[in-house]
């Protein structure tokens, strides 16, 4: 997920400020040198990295760090805390009108303007208890209309279109047409247009002039360049948009342009575009992006996903099970069926300290989970209970093999995945709210990892 | 006066280069020092003023990487050539550009036709880059030089995707074979090629799903594809055309490796040239993995593509030493 890389990179260079009593100059100016590359690999701004390791600098060299106890988490302190202030401190909400809301959509082409516009039609719908309206004023792109209209069919939602009309005109109507029929909820849909085409941001203008919308949301594709500060410099120069939308954050992008649009306009990013389902979308929790950035996973983001998804006590037995280590086939298979129920296996492991390269590792898919329940319906009773059965014999492997119509290999790879996915909850035995703070120490200064595991494991054995 | 100026003293050669400066130029002089300025005002080359350099290559999206490895190029010619004045560096960065992306070797990004029948081009890239919109403005240009074309609507899963190719069809007066929204693609992909070849069609032009490359599953139905086209075209290499937006950062560079693992990348179109946004990180794609540019996306017109040109490119970045 985003900012990955840059979390290894952050590692690396606060890994070597670990142990040591005093920082020098040098040793300042070397991790701002790994911070400045990191970053700028990571697609912020360049003027914003710059500003960004000034800062840090000025801060780290002053009097406060060098008479404090621990010199090396300060500073990791210092990045964190700035690269909190940097990206916002905390989640903006929607201002959002009781009788009547209207949000309008802009961006540039191809950012995801239209599915976004379903997405949170059907986000505010569940949330706010709204009813609302999807307005197609993308009147340019062929069958843009026409997506938007799929779209709404999908979620229940109504589309107000006029075809080509003027779009000022759509806009104009829709507005009377929710009025009258009691929506209480607006999303205009607008054509993609280049933040320098003139005649199309005087477009958007007017649109904006008569909707009076309550949020101009500014869709960003997560994957933009050093652009991306033009793009929402001229947008809200001209429109004073009330926030953005960062799509496609799903990819493998570092995101790193959500900094510079914060940093630049200082508008806030309230929302994040996590996929292709229309529920795919989440609030945009920048502290918890931060953290991310530092290394300490994003634990909260998980917590509120799992509660929202599944039956609380099923969760808790569920964590019980898992931090026991006594894990076996039938808690995989629950866990498999709950984590299709909250998305993408790697997505949420990705999610957690220290596990990016893990999720990687197996690259559970969709399609994996159903081999997955064919190869456990295969076992035996005793077998789902007692995984060291499996270990044991090759020939229940070769007919739970036979009986699922998968490989042996597969199901021998399924056997490694129980071990691997036990081991990680032990690991993770110790990862509880009390201790949190503990440990983001520990991550944050790249020796988690190791340190917990072994004890844990020794723990786990008596 | 540089050789490239010389180059671009050349009337024809210039107005079409001016399409280029066009789409790039416009908010050049607010977000960028510029280029010439900078050379100007600097007394001696000095870190100071390689620094200087940096910036503007990185804000090009060209990426940190390939920006140090091209500096450090300049570097090097300057020390060899011992050059002082900082205004002489202008005909060894655009020299070192022309390496950077020529490698020494002769680019020809034309579409390579296949003289015995049917040439298939598949379009991919990740979502929103515009590979519907390059795949009408193509049908458009190929038509124009007297071929027959036919479109393949092979993005069934994005609300919409397979009503806009056929606008376009409409448009440039071409047939679009296509199948009802959530269909396999690889089978209308499939039926396209077997009428294609009935209808003794020049070339067929394939849409896909825009994916992120690291979804395992669409890049593993990306594959199948490429799979289904190697054997209905009994193995004839054809084109397949990365679409990448020039906003991309960095993220390029994942873009055109992975989709490269699971097809033959032949070149890119960077679309959407016309705005603010450099494109850069194709040089770093370039750089790295080889990859030439096809085509750039110029506008939102059917006649806004064009044959990419590295001499144009360029020109488009630094033309403030030509006015």
């Amino acid at each position: 997920m985003a900012f990955e890389n840059l979390t290894s990179r952050f590692q690396m260079a606060l890994r070597r400020l670990t142990g040591k009593a005093k920082l020098t100059e040098n040793d300042i100016d070397e991790m701002m040198r790994e911070v400045r590359l990191s970053l700028l690999e990571a697609d912020v701004n360049y003027k914003v990295v710059k500003d960004f390791t000034e800062e840090v600098k000025t801060l780290a060299m002053g009097e406060k760090i060098l008479k404090g106890l621990n010199p090396d988490q300060q500073v990791v302190k210092i990045v964190n805390d700035e690269l909190t202030k940097l990206m916002g401190s905390e989640a903006s909400e929607l201002n959002l009108d009781d009788d009547l809301s209207i949000i309008l959509m802009v961006g540039l082409q191809g950012a995801g303007k239209t599915t976004t516009a379903g997405k949170l039609a059907n986000l505010i719908r569940k949330n706010n208890n709204k009813k609302p309206l999807l307005v197609a004023a993308d009147i340019y792109r062929p069958a843009a209309i026409e997506q938007l209209q799929t779209v709404g069919k999908q979620l229940e939602i109504e589309v107000f279109e006029m075809g080509k009309t003027d779009p000022t005109k759509i806009v104009k109507e829709a507005l009377d047409y929710a009025k009258k029929n009691e929506f209480s909820l607006v999303i205009i849909d607008t054509a993609g247009r280049l933040h320098i085409d003139n005649q199309m941001m005087d477009e958007i203008k007017t649109i904006a002039k008569i909707t009076k919308p309550q949020e101009i949301l500014l869709t960003v594709d997560a994957m933009t360049g050093q652009d991306a500060v033009n793009v929402a410099q001229t947008f809200n120069e001209a429109l004073d948009i009330t926030g953005c939308i960062l799509t496609k954050l799903d990819g493998d992008t570092r995101g790193g342009a959500a900094l510079s649009i914060r940093k630049v306009t200082g508008v806030p990013i309230k929302f994040a575009g996590t996929g292709e389902k229309l529920q795919e979308i989440e609030v945009f929790h920048p502290e918890r992006m931060a953290s991310r950035i530092l290394g300490m996973g994003d634990v909260l983001s998980l917590i509120e996903k799992a509660t929202e998804e599944i039956d609380e006590t099923e969760a808790m037995n569920m964590m019980e099970k898992m931090m026991s280590g006594n894990f076996n086939y039938n808690d995989l298979l629950k866990q498999m069926k709950m984590i299709k129920r909250m998305g993408k296996f790697s997505g949420i492991l990705k999610m957690l300290p220290g596990m990016g390269q893990l999720a990687d590792m197996d690259k559970v898919d969709d399609k994996q989970l159903v081999f997955i329940e064919a190869i456990i319906s295969s076992m035996t009773k005793e077998e789902r209970k007692d995984p060291d059965l499996l270990n044991r014999s090759s020939s229940r492997r070769n007919r739970i093999a036979r009986g699922s119509g998968r490989s042996t290999t597969e199901v021998n790879r399924l056997i490694s995945m129980l071990e691997k996915q036990s081991k990680l909850m032990r690991r993770m035995a110790g990862m509880n709210p009390k201790n949190m703070e503990n440990m983001s120490n520990n991550i944050a200064t790249g020796n988690f990892q190791p340190r917990q595991s072994r004890a844990d494991r020794r723990k786990n054995k008596k | 006066m540089g050789l490239f100026s010389k180059l671009f003293s050349n009337k024809e050669k210039r107005q079409k280069a001016e399409k280029f400066k066009i789409g790039m130029m416009k908010t050049r002089n607010q977000s960028l020092s510029s280029l010439k300025d900078i050379l100007e005002k600097s007394k001696k080359i000095d870190e100071d003023l390689y620094s200087k350099l940096e910036e503007i290559f990185i804000m090009a999206d060209i990426g940190v990487d390939t920006v140090v490895e091209f500096v450090e190029n300049i570097r090097q010619t300057v020390r060899n050539n011992k050059i002082e004045k900082p205004l002489d560096l202008e005909n060894i960065i655009v020299d070192q550009m022309f390496e950077l992306y020529l490698k020494n070797e002769v680019v020809n990004t034309n579409i390579r036709y296949n003289k015995e029948g049917l040439t298939v081009i598949l379009f991919v890239g990740v979502n929103g880059t515009g590979k519907t919109t390059s795949i009408g403005k193509l049908a458009y240009r190929i038509k124009n030089e007297g071929k027959s074309v036919m479109m393949a609507a092979g993005d069934t899963f994005r609300a919409g995707a397979i009503n806009q190719l056929k606008v376009f069809g409409e448009r440039v007066g071409v047939e679009v074979v296509a199948k009802d929204a959530g269909s396999d693609p690889s089978s209308v992909i499939f039926d396209a090629i077997k009428q294609a070849k009935q209808k003794n069609i020049d070339v067929l032009l394939i849409d896909t799903a825009g994916r992120l490359q690291n979804k395992k599953n669409l890049m593993m139905e990306l594959e199948k594809i490429n799979r289904i086209i190697k054997r209905e075209t009994n193995n004839q290499s054809f084109e397949t055309y990365l679409v990448i937006d020039a906003t991309t950062g960095q993220n390029g560079l994942s873009q055109a490796q992975i989709f490269s693992e699971v097809t033959d990348i032949t070149g890119i179109i960077l679309t959407k040239l016309d705005g603010t946004a450099k494109g850069g990180i194709v040089l770093a794609i370039r750089n790295k993995l080889g990859i030439p540019i096809s085509f750039v996306g110029l506008g939102e017109k059917l006649t806004d593509l064009e044959y990419f040109d590295i001499e144009d490119y360029i020109y488009g970045l630094f033309s403030d030493f030509f006015e």
